[in-house]
């Protein structure tokens, strides 16, 4: 290897088709743009962030009734109608977009926090305190999910504790948040074991590293593509699991708007006015479904084995 | 093998225990506990209060209660009067000899109440789950074998979005369209009911009642029937290019027998533990359904129980929930090491 780097420096020719250095963003970006369903599923997600983020650029309150209006059909001024309280739709599935955007979001967040670090220390040390972690862990998946988000929530409801007010997208988010770290913390385990006992981590041991400079610069970078791909899919079911909930009446609550619980007010009223059913159900499946597209395309995109078959290694 | 399977069986009674004191300590100490009920109506005096508090055993320690709870308290002296004597022997047996306690609604026995109940939802979910297989193991079959053909690219692409659509919001389309647009041209009725599992007073017959299946086993098949097809698809797929198919191939062993009996049986493999997580549902019901199509299962009663914070129930269907978890894990990773014997010896 080293006489023919040495050859195609001496001439000077052959030099110039040589590429020019790609990191490995830059060939994932490359993966990820010839991916059709992710393109398509970003370029769709931009636009519901859009709505969600200019939403207040509404002509009509997504909250103060007007009951001249209410159960208006679609039409110009009402594009997506209105509701029994003469509300606009389109302004509160916007405004709902926010709500269940910034609560999986923050559902994401509280996985990391917690799945990150338990997985790092149950995979990086090991022994007892693995056996512990991943007994937490298995009496955690052992849960009935929705039940147990349910008794949850209806419990939460009553508490008016400092961090989780009721109603407020921070309980919600923790409610949901609660049983869906084991996934990013096995995952992260799972990167720590294999790699642990390989050559260049001994080396960094054998140089004086700290662990704590093992696990952040050495360990840690490698379980970055599976732990992207896991937190766009769990932003998906997020999303989902907290319009199911709001939609059983145990998530936000009315007025605040959120596409699950106006779904649950569209079912009272569904054979006459059923547009009011329509459109949020429309918002989540779009939603959805292209952070799952994003998710796949992020998933071929930074799988390091294709990566390194682009490279031709 | 023997030994495995008592060691996992010997692992789940530490993990119930862990999972039964969470939740009982979770209901038990949060605000708004079993009796904020009563302490609602006007009538409650504090005196009377403090009188069903001794009367229900609230007045000791909350790791008094949770025995209490597990084991029972015939074995005890307790208060029954709630004037502050023990005065005789307690009544109950605990949720380890079966004993979940009454319903706060219907002041019958929990268990009573999830046997009145449980038949409906297997009912509806083994239907489910039968026409999910009917449907997701041929789509996921022909996909991986003609991958990348014009019926795998839709199935794929249908597959997403049956992942992507919100059941809840599926069921309340059905509605809109086959209960409350389209009409049996024939009596001009709605084509089909919107809810019950039969019609109210009519006779029984077949028609009437699979008539009120179709739509809640709908709204259920797309999103099961979309992640089974996509999961069987890939781990057909990576069974198609593994060594000993190429081997059958080569040893002239025909096409069919090499799909049908080398892959697809090993292919299925992999599917035993997606099916081990969705088991549970048998029990713990279809919640989504059951509100939608006012289907009277444990679904409907778990929903009941929690607007109206009906603890004994909830925590008896939670407590048999995580069991049935740890079961249905465990039946997975048996019959997993059974079929594939490579398991066996890690």
């Amino acid at each position: 290897m080293i006489t023919n780097e040495k050859t195609f420096e001496q001439s000077g020719e052959i030099n110039n088709i040589i590429r020019p250095p790609e990191t490995m963003m830059s060939l994932a970006w490359k993966r990820f743009r010839r991916h059709p369903g992710a393109m398509v599923g970003a370029i769709v997600m931009i636009f519901m962030i859009l709505t969600a983020v200019f939403a207040p650029l509404s002509p009509y309150d997504p909250v103060k009734s007007d009951i001249k209006n209410r159960f208006q059909a679609p039409s110009w001024e009402h594009p997506f109608g209105t509701d029994g309280l003469g509300r606009d739709l389109m302004t509160r599935t916007f405004y709902g977009g926010r709500v269940s955007m910034t609560v999986g979001i923050m559902v994401v967040a509280i996985t990391l926090g917690i799945g990150i670090p338990v997985g790092t220390i149950a995979g990086y040390y090991g022994g007892w305190i693995d056996n512990i972690l991943m007994r937490i862990i298995d009496a955690t998946l052992a849960l009935p999910a929705l039940l147990f988000m349910i008794l949850l929530a209806a419990i939460l409801r009553e508490a008016d504790l400092p961090i989780v007010e009721s109603n407020s997208k921070m309980t919600i988010a923790l409610v949901l948040g609660v049983l869906s770290w084991p996934t990013v913390a096995r995952l992260v385990r799972a990167v720590f074991l294999t790699l642990r006992e390989m050559d260049y981590i001994q080396a960094a041991q054998a140089l004086g590293a700290s662990d704590l400079r093992i696990i952040l610069r050495e360990l840690l970078p490698n379980g970055f593509g599976p732990i992207i791909v896991q937190s766009t899919l769990g932003l998906g079911y997020a999303i989902m699991e907290e319009s199911g909930l709001s939609f059983l009446g145990f998530g936000i609550m009315p007025p605040t708007p959120s596409w699950g619980n106006m779904l649950n007010n569209a079912q009272e009223h569904l054979i006459q006015y059923p547009w009011l059913a329509i459109f949020p159900g429309i918002m989540i499946f779009l939603t959805i479904i292209s952070v799952n597209y994003i998710g796949d395309g992020l998933r071929d995109a930074l799988d390091p084995y294709k990566v390194l078959a682009e490279i031709g290694e | 093998m023997g030994t495995y399977i008592v060691r996992r069986l010997l692992q789940a009674i530490p993990m119930l225990l862990i999972v039964s004191i969470v939740l009982f300590g979770l209901v038990n100490l949060a605000p708004g506990g079993p009796l904020s009920q009563f302490s609602r109506s006007r009538r409650m005096t504090a005196e009377r209060a403090e009188s069903l508090k001794r009367q229900f055993g609230l007045d000791k320690p909350v790791p008094v209660q949770y025995v209490v709870w597990l084991v029972g308290n015939d074995w005890m002296k307790v208060d029954t009067t709630g004037d502050g004597i023990l005065d005789s022997h307690g009544t109950r047996k605990g949720i380890l000899r079966g004993d979940f306690g009454f319903s706060y609604k219907t002041r019958e026995p929990v268990l009573d109440e999830i046997g009145e109940r449980l038949p409906n939802t297997l009912y509806l979910l083994g239907f489910m789950m039968l026409f999910t297989g009917l449907i997701a193991i041929p789509i996921g079959i022909i996909s991986a074998v003609k991958q990348y053909s014009a019926f795998d690219i839709t199935a794929t692409t249908l597959s997403f979005m049956g992942q992507a659509i919100p059941d809840f919001w599926f069921g309340l389309i059905l509605i809109l369209v086959f209960y409350a647009t389209l009409n049996n041209p024939f009596t001009g009725e709605a084509l089909l009911p919107s809810g019950g599992m039969y019609t109210l007073g009519a006779e029984f017959s077949i028609w009437d009642r699979i008539k009120h299946l179709i739509l809640p086993v709908t709204m259920g098949l797309v999103g099961w029937v979309a992640w089974y097809s996509r999961y069987l698809r890939s781990s057909m797929l990576e069974v198609i290019n593994a060594d000993y198919i190429r081997t059958a191939r080569a040893k002239g062993q025909n096409e069919r027998k090499v799909l049908y009996k080398h892959a697809f049986k090993n292919a299925l493999i992999p599917v035993v533990t997606l099916f081990a997580l969705d088991f549970p549902y048998m029990f713990t019901g279809y919640i989504y359904a059951e509100l939608i199509f006012s289907w009277p299962g444990m679904g409907r009663l778990y929903y009941d129980a929690a607007t109206s914070r009906n603890y004994p129930v909830l925590l008896g269907v939670l407590i048999i929930g995580a069991g049935i978890v740890i079961i249905s894990n465990l039946l997975a990773d048996i019959a997993y090491a059974y079929l594939d014997p490579r398991v066996r010896y890690e």
